[in-house]
């Protein structure tokens, strides 16, 4: 008998992410993950504002709409008044590696107990396709109508590799991209996840993801382009803490 | 047993007493001395002290520990205080308990790191977006500061709301004998709408956001706003009154500035004039019920407050309705008691400008 993948008993109702988009499959990972641990009643989300905010109506855990930005202040502090459950933020690049750049760092730098979930999808999404810390170079949006400039706006920002300064427990940056990259993607997230429950410290995933819609792709150019030209500037793999 | 006790060290050791045991906050004068004592003395009591990288994270991180459970402080000063409204606008809608404590200085902008009331507009009025109010407590004494303290984390419970305390420069740095009550342990469990994992009664998780989105249908949500701020609005007004019953001249004056105030209206009454003193201890909501009392038989009330311009003074022509308003902003320094009984003397002799 063909063996039968059941979604997560943790994701009810149906998302409202567009075709292509990358968000449904990180959300479908955290979900199997803490299903996996047996975490689904000890679990506590915080999401950022942005795209992640429509994470609320679907996903059965406790969760925090935070401030833009703030995610991480607020999930530091959730995490050290409720130490025993698993507590992660869910964010964008804009969200996390923009407006919320020092209480990403400083999270890290205090290496705050719990899990930063980063889906880096080079653009802002929810207000329709900006530029974005992480827009890559000559990449065009609304505000980069000639693609990003270098000169004039600075390079894509690299928010991993900012966090890899600290002394942090684990950190890694996977892609949504393809199923190989989702599998791994998914063992990420566990070792995450179980970092935080057992050693304890920050630990944090940045996901590369598809955004068809900003991009003005289809959802397989979307994919293509990841394989072709994202990764190649954001690289993938463990960065810090894999080895064990 | 009375203590000795600086302003602002009294006031973080009543925020532990009321049973706070989460802080996060960013130095700034001349509020620090909060920051300072609850960094040596919160972990020694069981509690998480943070400095954070800015007032942004400190007070999305009692905003975080507030939606736990917890009893969280954070406090602040003037610039710093204008940071925090972001985080305050955010509890106010997700509708968490929290206290925020800004000890104000003097001035716009940078301004000057001594004492003055310069943030009345922004504590009072809302300073942060969506037009929320909170309640506001102005201590005028250091053992205002601890019962004060403990009252704003009761209040914060019972509505669940943000509460601000609007201390200032003075009373933060001034040293006056105390008295301070027994301690109190909170249960950060004991409210059923805390994050501590989904339960059978809440099967999808429990929802820790802008109220509007998941507990409202579209027309039942402004009801239930004006509802919330009407409640507050008649049960918590508090203020003092000063020998106001047979006034003709009231002085309305607030935290540091009050002290001199009184001052003024024993001196008055000295000199066999009917002087009187509203001195309002919730700032919002306004104490309009002392002035429903007074109206009637006020013939002017004179504002008394340590900033530019007058802040306080549009709140009392507001709700001072029909009677003729003065004021006197006293700008950098304390209100001098000489230069209010010379305002007094020259109403009496209808030489003042009313300024509404």
């Amino acid at each position: 008998m063909a063996a039968v993948k059941k979604a997560p008993s943790t994701i009810y109702g149906y998302n409202s992410f567009c075709p292509g988009c990358g968000h449904g499959i990180v959300i479908r990972l955290i979900a199997e993950v803490v299903e996996e641990m047996g975490l689904a009643e000890d679990a506590i989300g915080v999401l950022a504002v942005g795209c992640s905010c429509l994470t609320n109506r679907y996903l059965a855990l406790d969760l925090l709409q935070a401030a833009h930005g703030r995610a991480a202040a607020s999930a530091g502090a959730i995490k050290r008044c409720r130490p025993d459950k698993l507590v992660f933020t869910y964010q964008g690049d804009g969200d996390a590696a923009s407006i919320g750049i020092a209480e990403t760092l400083y999270s890290a730098q205090r290496n705050e107990n719990f899990t930063q979930i980063i889906v880096n999808n080079g653009v802002y999404g929810m207000t329709g396709g900006q530029m974005s810390p992480t827009s890559l170079v000559g990449q065009k949006t609304t505000t980069s109508v000639k693609g990003r400039d270098p000169e004039i706006m600075g390079m894509p920002l690299k928010i991993s590799e900012l966090i890899s300064h600290f002394d942090v427990s684990y950190l890694a940056r996977g892609s949504v991209h393809d199923a190989a990259h989702i599998r791994k993607t998914k063992t990420y997230i566990r070792k995450a996840f179980e970092t935080q429950m057992n050693q304890g410290g920050y630990t944090c995933v940045e996901i590369i993801s598809p955004c068809p819609t900003n991009w003005h792709l289809t959802p397989l150019q979307a994919v293509d382009r990841i394989e072709k030209e994202v990764l190649e500037y954001y690289p993938v793999g463990e960065i810090k803490g894999g080895a064990r | 047993m009375k203590r000795l006790m600086k302003g602002n060290n009294a006031l973080a050791e009543a925020a532990i007493l009321a049973g706070c045991r989460f802080f996060a906050g960013y130095p700034i004068t001349p509020q620090t001395e909060i920051l300072e004592y609850l960094a040596k003395n919160l972990p020694e009591r069981g509690g998480h002290f943070i400095q954070t990288e800015s007032e942004l994270a400190g007070v999305n991180m009692v905003l975080g520990a507030a939606a736990t459970g917890y009893r969280a402080m954070t406090s602040s000063a003037g610039p710093g205080f204008s940071l925090k409204q972001e985080g305050i606008s955010y509890m106010c809608s997700m509708e968490l308990p929290a206290v925020i404590v800004d000890v104000m200085r003097y001035g716009i902008g940078l301004g000057s790191i001594m004492l003055g009331q310069g943030d009345y507009f922004q504590a009072v009025k809302g300073g942060g977006h969506g037009g929320y109010k909170v309640p506001v407590y102005a201590p005028a004494s250091v053992q205002e500061n601890v019962d004060f303290t403990i009252r704003a984390f009761d209040t914060a419970e019972a509505y669940r709301t943000p509460v601000l305390i609007l201390s200032d420069g003075a009373i933060g740095q001034m040293a006056e004998s105390v008295e301070l009550p027994e301690g109190r342990e909170h249960d950060p469990d004991q409210y059923d709408w805390t994050l501590k994992g989904r339960d059978a009664a809440h099967p999808t998780g429990r929802k820790m956001t802008d109220r509007i989105y998941y507990d409202f249908k579209f027309h039942e949500y402004d009801p239930h706003i004006r509802e919330r701020y009407a409640k507050m609005e008649k049960e918590l007004q508090m203020w003092e009154e000063v020998e106001t019953e047979d006034a003709k001249i009231i002085l309305v004056s607030y935290g540091i500035s009050s002290r001199v105030c009184r001052e003024a209206v024993k001196t008055a009454r000295k000199k066999g004039w009917k002087v009187g003193m509203i001195r309002p201890i919730t700032l919002w909501p306004f104490p309009k019920k002392a002035f429903a009392k007074t109206n009637s038989h006020a013939e002017a009330y004179l504002t008394v407050e340590m900033n530019a311009c007058g802040q306080m003074v549009e709140d009392v022509a507001l709700y001072g309705r029909g009677v003729p308003i003065y004021s006197y902003p006293s700008g950098r320094s304390i209100a001098d008691p000489e230069a209010i009984l010379q305002k007094i003397e020259s109403i009496m002799n209808g030489e003042e400008k009313e300024v509404f």
